[in-house]
């Protein structure tokens, strides 16, 4: 069967490397990217960083579709509390997030999937640590893997 | 001619209604239309209506392909014969219309979608406490006995809405739709004029538009707590939101003329989203998480835990439809016959 076979070659066994969708500010957390990337530091490389004007552009339907299409683990970044460029946008982040999380676990996706951090425009460091440290919490939970269930659907038909 | 013939040989437009996973309460709605209705019968020959008249799905399966004019199809679809029933209308029907919010976006009985089809037939075949089963007999799709075969529909794993498993052209929101729009929508089969395909047949704007209490609105709207109905003492005119009750009306589609705030209950988003929006129960997420009147972590969390079933609230007829579809199911193997 055609999703067994997808299975094994994303599991453990054959090296499996998530796939981590992230959204960064464009004024702080996506600063610091672009500074570890200067800085010539190396991470893991398994976040795809999609660049947004704040965190607070971050509609929960984008972390819900990435989920939906394929990522193992979403990372929202902004500016700490009380730098926003837009005074408050990272505070309705927060806010989102929070029920967001809810949400989430219980759609039955693990916590350590859906991460939110603030990381300003010079904490490369910051960085760094936060992706090294999401990618391998999500590596041991191994792959999300909600398409499956949903493409084959006259698979679950009850046979008995 | 035969004067029984089953299908009426009269070139009146034909129109069937059908029924899958729901609760009736859209048949309901048809009946509502009160003596309207008698315009319908008039204008259109109703060829399928298994609530009300005696035909078969065999009456359906001996006619010409494209022979109904509209189908109105309600309920989720969760089980095989539902499937079947899907393909077969849509075969013979020129426009298939998703009536309801269950065929629409998945609505009430989606919410199984939280649990797997082990644990429903688990609870409701042996743990219910009105359940008496010390047998502990479950159905089967195939039971033979004496060298007859009894057969009964397979149940899906997960609750789907009508639009993933056969082709739509048009939907009617609602739990469920009212007189007026389904008066509104026959009459546009009718006229010939038809809107693009796809369209919900509903305004495209927000209930808040339409709701009389909209006035009563603050313009900055912020809440330390969300509270359920019976909760609060409801003021019959203040905006819901603005006394701390979930209410829906900015992310759900108008078209209701705001029914539930009307009868001092907050909307619980039966309309389902604007046409601008992809996940309802995240827009409604959205919408409502912003408003709450706190920047400290902690005290949001607090705020947050006052609504105890977010997806239920959020997703209550739309979980089917929604980015998500369903809870993820733990790894346990489907059976293969």
């Amino acid at each position: 069967m055609p999703e067994e076979k997808n299975k094994s070659q994303r599991g453990p066994q054959n090296g499996f490397e998530p796939k981590i969708v992230a959204f960064f500010c464009n004024w702080c957390t996506y600063l610091a990217a672009d500074l570890a990337g200067t800085s010539r530091m190396k991470y893991a490389p398994n976040m795809r960083v999609i660049r947004l004007m704040c965190s607070g552009r971050v509609d929960p339907q984008f972390v819900l579709e990435a989920f939906a299409k394929g990522a193992d683990g979403v990372l929202i970044g902004g500016c700490h509390p009380g730098d926003c460029h837009y005074q408050e946008g990272n505070y309705k982040t927060l806010r989102r997030f929070e029920m967001l999380k809810r949400v989430v676990k219980e759609m039955g996706i693990e916590e350590d999937r859906l991460r939110l951090e603030w990381i300003s425009a010079s904490e490369a460091e910051r960085l760094k640590v936060a992706v090294n440290d999401m990618v391998e919490k999500v590596r041991a939970l191994g792959p999300l893997e909600l398409g499956t269930t949903a493409e084959h659907f006259p698979e679950e038909v009850m046979v008995s | 001619m035969t004067e029984s013939a089953p299908v009426s040989k009269s070139e009146k437009p034909k129109v069937a209604f059908y029924w899958c996973a729901s609760c009736g309460g859209c048949e309901e709605a048809v009946v509502d239309l009160a003596e309207k209705i008698l315009d319908v019968v008039a204008a259109v020959d109703i060829v399928f209506w298994p609530v009300a008249l005696d035909f078969k799905r065999k009456d359906v399966e001996a006619m010409p392909d494209g022979a109904i004019l509209a189908s109105f199809m309600n309920g989720a679809i969760r089980t095989t014969e539902q499937e079947e029933m899907a393909h077969l209308l849509r075969q013979k029907s020129k426009v298939l219309v998703a009536f309801g919010s269950c065929a629409q976006l998945g609505g009430i009985p989606g919410l199984a979608n939280l649990s797997s089809r082990e644990s429903i037939f688990q609870t409701v075949y042996h743990e219910s406490p009105s359940t008496v089963n010390t047998e502990g007999t479950v159905p089967k799709r195939f039971y033979r006995e004496n060298g007859f075969c009894v057969t009964l529909p397979g149940f899906f794993d997960t609750v789907q809405a009508l639009d993933q498993v056969v082709d739509v052209d048009y939907y009617l929101p609602g739990c469920a739709p009212t007189p007026k729009l389904i008066q509104q929508a026959i009459e546009t089969l009718l006229s010939g004029a038809l809107p693009p395909k796809g369209t919900v047949l509903a305004p495209d704007r927000a209930l808040c538009e339409e709701c009389p209490r909209k006035d009563s609105r603050p313009e900055k709207l912020t809440l330390t707590a969300f509270k359920r109905p019976h909760e609060v003492l409801i003021d019959e005119q203040k905006c819901l939101l603005a006394q701390g009750v979930v209410c829906m009306g900015p992310a759900t589609r108008g078209g209701c003329e705001a029914l539930c705030p009307q009868g001092n209950m907050p909307c619980t988003g039966c309309f389902g989203p604007t046409s601008r929006v992809r996940d309802f129960g995240a827009k409604v997420l959205s919408s409502l998480a912003s408003i709450m009147d706190s920047n400290d972590e902690k005290e949001i969390e607090r705020i947050t835990s006052t609504i105890p079933d977010p997806v239920g609230t959020f997703y209550r007829y739309s979980l089917p439809s929604s980015l998500l579809r369903r809870k993820k199911l733990v790894a346990s193997p489907v059976t293969k016959a």
